[in-house]
């Protein structure tokens, strides 16, 4: 398990290097002039000029890499802007702030987001999927999967404003969807996400559903779970222990997926209900044309669904033994 | 290295066709020969919701192709601003909201009008539907092209090509993709127009194909490669190669033959994906732009003023919603078609 770890998070790394390089060259090497994207909008002279000598247009391009690269480690001095601490990502010229000072504020948003709405559609989506596999071929079985099948046609982009509707501005049910940090005040936060927790799970749910119920069902015709019920064992347990563990797998790879995206940034659910954490900064970020913010969520968004992967991997390989890491 | 995602295509099913005809015997007319085409074509056809699906979505393309014939026979045009021609009072308010309840639906304006710009909702909705297609079809084709080419070669050249080849799979799927897009969409209008330029329609159109080719094609080139490491191995490859068959031969008449079924699968599952991708970025305001319809800038349009006028985004969601869901059981009843022994 340890040397499965460190290759993979060594793997990790390299796939993040080249990303980063990838994004670095992309953006820095194909514009006309990287510093006025990286400055912002409103760019007076002088500001430009300091943005040419801090990011050292001059240099060649891999020397410009090798700066930011080395920023990450050991933190990065910019004249006349101040210093960027040990993981710094960059400057954003167009806040005035570390690029990563930036982020830091907006992380937990995003993390609660996807926290809460994996805690709706993980419970709903495998619930209706075992309910529908032990339930096999009557009524309950086909309307959890034509449930299923219509919640996943839908957008966030249109069902989240329709819920905003009926819900917010028609029948005042839940409150306009915003973010308090969880420490201030627990019902606050919870309140304020609960509606984008909702739109997102009636999304999301939909493949828990249908992959809960095919895998349980291929499960219990297995011989292992027929020889544990020949051997005597109660109903509820070969379906929990045997059955329900066996089925786990491919969830928890689909789940890892699904966070990997969601902390990478729900761009178009913040959009749609204007709650700012990573996908709404990035959306701004392309309207300000702040190139070194782009770059630093790029990374972190990438850094998300790369240790997704992983931790889903190791998962894995606990719940089902069969599995061997390699 | 990487965890077994679940794939939608099924595992594979070798059909040597000459067997099949030499046991149909010929002599009796009772035992009709079928190709497994016409075997697939008549389970498709027994299917009812994958036969209504179909129809769904062919009525969506017909309507798209066919998009200009109607708006002429109706009479009206997605680009003028029939609201604002009309004196103030006749069709919108001085909030510039449809006078006419429901979105101001009436015999003329069938789905109503657009608020504040005053354009005719239902030609704006069928050359959105249009626009949108059009990008997905394109996008569609070439994702399946370059997945299909890239795919086979990598499993059937293996070792060093098949090793390199994976790792760029890995990190292009790694990519956080939508950021990914939003970010790079003004580097590259940046590359060909001056910030003050005004970018035209189609340039818009061709940066989104290649930018969701560029990210679509890894998922469907793994699956690919998957299928063609396990059927490198098969007898009748290895036959062929024994008799001295080319390699183009052996890909064109013995491997593609047998990847038709999963690519044909993963072709249809990927057109609504791209639909609602498309449809997603223009909505965040980097795809398709304004005054060129489209699904996603009705949608951005409409939450403009959803809590007054919920009519205007009623039709745009609702049609997305039908179209992908039809989209999906057709893939589904594709699936079951062509691959009847697959376990969904």
């Amino acid at each position: 398990m340890f040397r499965f770890l460190i290759r993979r998070v060594l793997g990790a790394l390299v796939i993040l290097l080249i990303i980063s390089a990838v994004t670095f060259f992309l953006f820095y090497a194909i514009p006309r002039d990287p510093a006025r994207m990286a400055c912002g909008k409103v760019c007076p002279d002088d500001l430009l000029a300091q943005v040419r000598a801090n990011l050292g247009i001059a240099d060649p391009m891999p020397v410009q890499y090798w700066h930011w690269l080395e920023g990450i480690f050991v933190g990065r001095d910019y004249t006349g802007v101040g210093h960027c601490n040990a993981p710094c990502l960059g400057y954003s010229f167009a806040n005035n702030q570390p690029v990563f000072e930036t982020l830091k504020g907006d992380i937990p948003t995003t993390i609660s987001l996807a926290i809460g709405a994996a805690f709706f559609f993980l419970i709903i989506g495998i619930g209706t999927g075992m309910v529908a596999a032990v339930k096999q071929g009557t009524f309950l079985d086909k309307a959890a999967s034509s449930f299923s099948l219509i919640g996943s046609s839908m957008q966030i982009y249109f069902v989240g404003y329709i819920a905003m509707f009926l819900l917010v501005s028609q029948l005042h049910l839940l409150d306009q969807p915003s973010y308090t940090p969880f420490t201030d005040s627990p019902v606050a936060w919870a309140s304020g996400l609960l509606l984008p927790w909702l739109v997102l799970s009636i999304i999301f749910t939909a493949n828990y559903t249908r992959m809960t119920r095919s895998q349980l069902v291929e499960q219990l015709s297995e011989d292992y779970v027929r020889t544990a019920r020949a051997k005597g064992l109660s109903r509820r347990s070969v379906f929990f222990r045997f059955a329900w563990r066996g089925a786990m797998g491919p969830i928890v790879t689909i789940f890892g997926i699904d966070m990997g995206t969601l902390i990478g940034g729900a761009i178009i659910t913040e959009s749609t209900f204007s709650i700012q954490g990573l996908g709404l900064r990035a959306v701004r970020a392309v309207t300000d044309s702040d190139l070194p913010m782009l770059l630093g969520l790029t990374m972190i968004a990438a850094a998300g669904i790369v240790f997704a992967n992983i931790i889903v991997d190791a998962v894995y390989a606990l719940i089902d033994p069969r599995i061997r890491l390699a | 290295m990487t965890p077994p995602t679940p794939s939608a295509a099924a595992p594979l099913e070798v059909t040597d066709e000459t067997v099949e005809k030499s046991i149909t015997s010929p002599a009796p007319k009772a035992t009709e020969s079928r190709s497994p085409g016409q075997l697939a074509w008549r389970r498709f056809k027994r299917d009812r919701t994958g036969f209504t699906s179909a129809c769904i979505v062919i009525f969506f393309f017909v309507i798209a192709i066919t998009a200009p014939l109607i708006a002429k026979l109706y009479g009206k045009n997605p680009y003028t601003q029939y609201g604002q021609d009309a004196p103030i009072g006749t069709l919108l308010n001085d909030a510039g909201f449809p006078i006419k309840p429901n979105g101001g639906i009436d015999g003329d304006f069938w789905f109503g009008v657009e608020p504040s710009m005053g354009r005719d909702v239902f030609t704006f909705l069928l050359y959105g539907i249009r626009t949108s297609l059009m990008i997905a079809t394109v996008t569609t084709i070439l994702v399946t092209v370059i997945g299909v080419v890239v795919g086979i070669t990598a499993g059937y050249l293996g070792g060093r090509t098949d090793y390199f080849v994976s790792r760029v799979i890995d990190i292009v799927l790694s990519f956080p993709s939508t950021l990914f897009f939003i970010a790079f969409t003004p580097v590259v209008y940046g590359l060909f127009y001056a910030a003050d330029e005004e970018i035209p329609a189609w340039a818009r159109g061709v940066c989104l194909i290649v930018l969701l080719t560029a990210f679509g094609w890894a998922s469907i080139a793994r699956l690919l490669r998957g299928q063609v490491l396990a059927l490198r191995e098969r007898e009748f490859v290895e036959a062929a190669k024994v008799t001295g068959a080319s390699p183009a031969r052996i890909i064109f008449k013995e491997l593609l033959p047998n990847l038709w079924t999963p690519i044909l699968i993963q072709s249809t599952l990927a057109l609504p994906a791209f639909v609602t991708a498309e449809a997603g970025l223009a909505f965040l305001g980097v795809g398709i732009q304004d005054p060129t319809p489209d699904w996603g800038v009705m949608i951005q349009r409409g939450a403009q003023f959803y809590t007054d006028d919920i009519t205007f985004m009623i039709f745009p969601g609702v049609s997305m919603i039908i179209f992908v869901l039809a989209f999906n059981l057709l893939g589904d009843s594709v699936r079951d078609a062509l691959d009847p022994k697959s376990k969904r």
